[in-house]
């Protein structure tokens, strides 16, 4: 019984809600594995900050060329129709509201749509990168995120406690647990797993789950 | 005409103490790691340049390239996006012992700030990092309902930036993801020192292929099979003591 989904299930979940044609920017970590699940006949296209559209798979061990890497700085491969272009184009692809989807990790997503997920405070060293450049002008803002933190508080909650990445910018939520929509300043909750109870969702949950017509079964391969 | 320069050490012989200097790359993909090398060379000759402010996107990776002109000492301040990476431990440790300045900037304003200082656009409004601890002290302003914040230019007395080919009036290629922030960086200082992998006969580039026009650059130095920082990194090489 799935008592709640992988990294890797929740991208495969992710992945099937982006079109054929999309221009689609995935963030470091987790969300950078929704590109291996594009369903069948769909065709999207990735975008990478540091300057690629249209980059193909890993290449094997020891076949890297290190100019040919994406945001995380790993190495990729060219595709037929894989172009170039320097950082001020590929943000103005970010800002200007060329994107489709983009899918990016969170510290905290509050149910007005405010992420956090570059800073967790003061100490050490700060880094921003990309991560409130591409939270801006992505048609949808999606995020992927266990629903609980390691010590099972709440990561989807009424306001950020950590410092934000941006405001009201995120439309939904693919969590361990559920599929959630933000509408309207609210957390509307669209799929859970069928094993859970809206009130155990409610319960893990830092705001308000409301539910508008039937909940949907939140079902996904082993993986 | 002839940009041509005809080594490293007269490529970055004008860099002097207290400069803004433009270091193209993100991560290694792009870092011109023969003239940051030439830079800190002179240094440990001369005791200049020092107290220099450096744009990058990163802060270095282990104590090669950028790592080692900062472990060096030679900046005293960094403006940056990203100052993390496999292995920032030049970086972190002097800025966490209070020795090192940090600007962080969002990466696509830190492009965008480098453009606009190449095009003569002293400030322009974002949406990025509206609402944020970035945008503390910034001006903001509302357009078609929704808030922007003002972010001024960025301009540099040097650039050093590695393409890939070039020619002696400083038309340039680049080499894939290499080229990220170098044709902004180019047109972003008053001097732009560019490392190419081969130096071609004007004609040599295909006018439609050019990406940086010549009048973005005042010195083209020739390096062939530049180094990749990856490359050292991996072998764990320490400049200035690199094996080459």
């Amino acid at each position: 019984m799935t008592t709640k989904l992988t990294p890797t299930q929740m991208a495969w979940r992710a992945a099937q809600d982006i079109t054929d044609g999309a221009y689609v920017n995935l963030g470091i970590g987790f969300p950078e594995m929704v590109a291996r699940f594009q369903p069948p006949g769909r065709e999207a296209i990735f975008h990478t900050e540091n300057g690629i559209l249209g980059f193909g798979e890993a290449p094997a061990a020891g076949e890297e060329d290190w100019d040919l890497i994406n945001a995380g700085k790993k190495a990729v491969t060219l595709k037929p129709g894989t172009a170039f272009f320097h950082h001020a184009d590929s943000f103005a692809m970010v800002r200007g509201g060329h994107l489709d989807v983009a899918i990016l990790g969170a510290y905290e997503v509050a149910e007005t749509g405010d992420l956090a997920n570059w800073s967790t405070g003061p100490r050490g060293v700060p880094a921003v990168g990309g991560a409130m450049d591409l939270v801006h002008g992505a048609k949808r803002v999606a995020v992927i995120t266990d629903h609980v933190t390691k010590d099972g508080r709440p990561k989807l909650v009424q306001r950020c406690s950590l410092p934000l990445t941006g405001v009201g910018c995120v439309t939904r939520i693919y969590s361990s647990l559920a599929v959630i929509d933000i509408e309207d300043g609210r957390f509307v909750l669209r799929e859970k797993l069928p094993t859970m109870s809206v009130e155990d969702l409610q319960s893990l949950t830092g705001a308000e789950l409301l539910t508008q017509g039937p909940v949907a079964d939140l079902i996904v391969p082993e993986l | 005409m002839d940009k041509t320069l005809h080594d490293l050490a007269t490529a970055v012989a004008g860099i002097e103490d207290g400069m803004t200097v433009m270091i193209g790359g993100f991560g290694g993909s792009g870092a011109p790691i023969e003239l940051i090398h030439a830079l800190i060379d002179r240094y440990r000759e001369t005791g200049h340049p020092k107290n220099l402010t450096v744009v990058n996107n990163n802060a270095g990776n282990g104590h090669v390239g950028l790592a080692a002109l900062i472990e060096a000492g030679m900046v005293s301040k960094l403006i940056c996006s990203f100052p993390r990476s496999a292995d920032p431990v030049v970086f972190t440790e002097l800025y966490l012992a209070g020795k090192i300045e940090l600007e962080l900037v969002p990466q696509g304003t830190l492009a965008e700030r480098i453009r606009a200082g190449g095009a003569g656009i002293p400030a322009f409004y974002t949406p990025t990092s509206y609402g944020t601890d970035l945008a503390q002290g910034k001006p903001v302003a509302e357009f078609e309902g929704r808030s922007y914040v003002q972010e001024r230019w960025l301009k540099a007395d040097y650039t050093l930036v590695k393409a890939h080919l070039g020619d002696r009036l400083g038309n340039l290629t680049y080499r894939m993801a290499a080229r990220n922030f170098g044709p902004l960086m180019c047109m972003a200082a008053a001097n732009t020192i560019v490392q190419v992998s081969r130096l071609v006969e004007p004609g040599g580039i295909d006018p439609e292929a050019v990406v940086t026009p010549g009048i973005f650059v005042q010195g083209v130095v020739e390096v062939p099979n530049p180094t990749q920082e990856e490359d050292l990194n991996r072998a764990k090489a320490v400049y200035p003591e690199v094996s080459q």
